[in-house]
């Protein structure tokens, strides 16, 4: 690993604006190590050097100029999900075959605004259902980190599983992720990255590949906190193409970082905790409350009744909105078409050759719990649930917690094609269990590393948040960062 | 609830997804077991509880309604895989 692609943002930008490094040296760091290690790894499905070393270019003519923006030169990998100009947007899935977009999501267009650089697209579960990147058409992605003295190839989480993999193994300084039920922070709990979804409506979701609406929202997957605050004041804006999105200024999250916890109150809610969790789960949750409470924080045991029913609610809600978002996908505008005898036959053959089974299972329940007779059995009663759910996090903050911690997620990495996970879809859901609960509320939740296990392999904490209160999960993952240190993966690749 | 294999099949056919006897066949167990799981919100007691439309407080967004943009029939059609003079091609709907 070349000295170049150690550096964080944050130290990349300072080294930039001093004129120690250029942009392009940056960027061709990055095309190189991309070159050396993606043939294992998997991590991008597309490439773009020729983009990234012309916005190269032009960002060393904008620092020469002074007129550098705020990451201006900073070279990034971006999500399959991310319309991005004439380049490969498919959301790792067959039925957009050949996709190559005429417009630029505004998240993308935010961080080019501010000068940053992109390398390529990242690697994905197809249209973000999966929890191990393995339902991508483009293959599995493969985990940097490997249990000590063990060769087994294991997951690098998902959806986000690319972008995760990507900034573990210092294959761009930063990415862009999405998280429905937890693709951002499972995937950086299982790689030792630092992942956060922000509170719904904080950044917006045009011109991102759709997979359930009232759910989706982008967030970045970046090496340490700050570098995520600086990439999640870029991503975010208030953006008129985006009904959801909220008119509230940005703030400069990176002024959070460093901040003191005292008076501050910590929830730590008790449903947390599921069957068959390893003890390694429950210690490390520990050691986080120490660290806090160290940090001066009060800490307080809280309860959140309805947790248990987030994961079964969203196996409504999310396939239902998919099986609507995912309709217009029919060979018709763009993507796969496979011809048949008549529009109908052409619609069924296209989508069953351009869909893989997990998305035609998601379709599937989406539409039986939509369908006459059902609809209020399932769907209505699964939106009162999330109402539940909610107001769960509601009585917990207006008693005066300003932060929940929770364990991010029930294991470390699993190995690539696990029989026991492939024999039933219901195992790979509970990956999800601990932050599923937050997407269903709207709220904020980041991913922060807090150790290894016994195997060596990264564990992560997780903090929720109020809504549109990301400043105090900076703050407090930082206190986290600071006592755990930073996890980095023995390079094998 | 669970589903049979007349179930599944009207199912796909709903969701415009041709599925094979095998895949049919594969699918009721599949669905039954996420069906099964989603069982347990019946234990929820849910009376008088709102089903949530917006999960952030808000009013949705208007804008006033005026022409903003346009005249980009070629990008629209751009990836379309078949197309002719600007139009998306399909078979024949009408006899």
């Amino acid at each position: 690993m070349s000295e170049l692609t150690s550096l964080t943002i944050a130290e990349a930008r300072q080294k930039l604006r001093a004129k120690e490094i250029t942009a392009t040296e940056l960027t061709e760091a990055y095309i190189s190590a991309i070159d050396a290690a993606n043939g294992q790894l998997n991590a991008y499905i597309k490439v773009t050097p020729d983009l990234a070393r012309l916005m190269a270019k032009n960002s060393d003519a904008r620092i020469a100029a002074g007129k550098a923006g705020d990451l201006e030169g900073i070279p990034l990998g971006i999500k399959d999900l991310f319309a991005t100009v004439g380049v490969h947007t498919q959301a790792c899935s067959h039925i957009l075959d050949g996709f190559e977009p005429r417009y630029e999501s505004t998240v993308t267009q935010n961080l080019w605004d501010d000068g940053a650089v992109m390398l390529g697209k990242l690697n994905m579960d197809e249209f973000a259902m999966g929890s191990s990147n393995e339902t991508s058409y483009y293959g599995a992605v493969i985990n940097p980190w490997r249990s000590a003295g063990s060769n087994q190839q294991l997951v690098p989480g998902g959806s986000s599983g690319g972008s995760a993999a990507a900034v573990a193994a210092h294959l761009c300084a930063g990415a862009t992720a999405t998280d429905t039920g937890g693709s951002i922070r499972q995937p950086a709990a299982f790689t030792g990255t630092v992942g956060i979804k922000p509170t719904y409506g904080r950044c917006s979701r045009w011109g991102t590949v759709a997979f359930a609406s009232s759910l989706d929202q982008a967030g970045p997957i970046a090496r340490d906190v700050r570098d995520a605050a600086i990439l999640l004041k870029s991503m975010a804006s208030v953006d008129a193409k985006d009904t959801t999105s909220v008119d509230l200024p940005v703030p400069d999250y990176e002024a959070a970082i460093g901040q003191s916890l005292k008076g501050m109150k910590i929830g730590i809610p008790n449903e947390y905790r599921v069957d068959g969790m390893p003890d390694e789960i429950e210690a490390i949750w520990r050691q986080g409350i120490a660290w806090l409470k160290e940090a001066g924080a009060e800490i307080v045991d809280i309860s959140l009744p309805h947790t248990k029913y987030a994961l079964p609610a969203y196996y409504i809600v999310a396939p239902a909105e998919a099986s609507s978002n995912l309709a217009r996908y029919d060979g018709v505008r763009y993507g796969l078409r496979v011809d048949g005898k008549d529009i109908v036959d052409m619609y069924e053959k296209t989508r069953a050759a351009g869909f893989g089974k997990e998305v035609k299972r998601r379709i599937m329940i989406g539409t039986y719990v939509l369908s006459a007779g059902y609809y209020d059995a399932y769907y209505i009663r699964a939106q009162k649930v999330r109402t539940l759910i909610k107001r769960d996090f509601e009585l917990a903050f207006d008693a005066g917690v300003d932060a929940i911690l929770t364990p991010a997620t029930p294991s470390s990495a699993f190995g690539v094609a696990d029989e026991n996970l492939a024999a039933d879809p219901v195992k790979m859901y509970l990956n999800d269990i601990f932050t599923v609960t937050v997407n269903m509320a709207g709220l904020p939740g980041i991913a922060v590393p807090a150790g290894l296990d016994q195997k060596g392999l990264p564990l992560g904490l997780q903090l929720i948040g109020k809504p549109f209160d990301e400043e105090t999960l900076f703050k407090t993952a930082h206190i986290i960062e600071q006592a755990a240190g930073r996890f980095t993966p023995a390079k094998w690749w | 609830m669970s589903v049979d294999l007349a179930t599944v099949k009207r199912v796909a056919r709903l969701a415009r997804i041709a599925v094979s006897e095998d895949e049919a066949n594969r699918m009721v167990g599949e669905l039954n077991g996420i069906l099964g799981f989603v069982e347990q919100l019946s234990e929820v007691n849910v009376d008088g509880v709102e089903a949530m439309t917006s999960v952030t407080p808000m009013a949705m967004k208007k804008r006033s309604d005026e022409v903003t943009d346009g005249g980009k029939a070629a990008d629209i059609v751009a990836n379309a895989p078949v197309t002719d003079h600007n139009f998306f091609l399909v078979p024949k709907v009408v006899e």
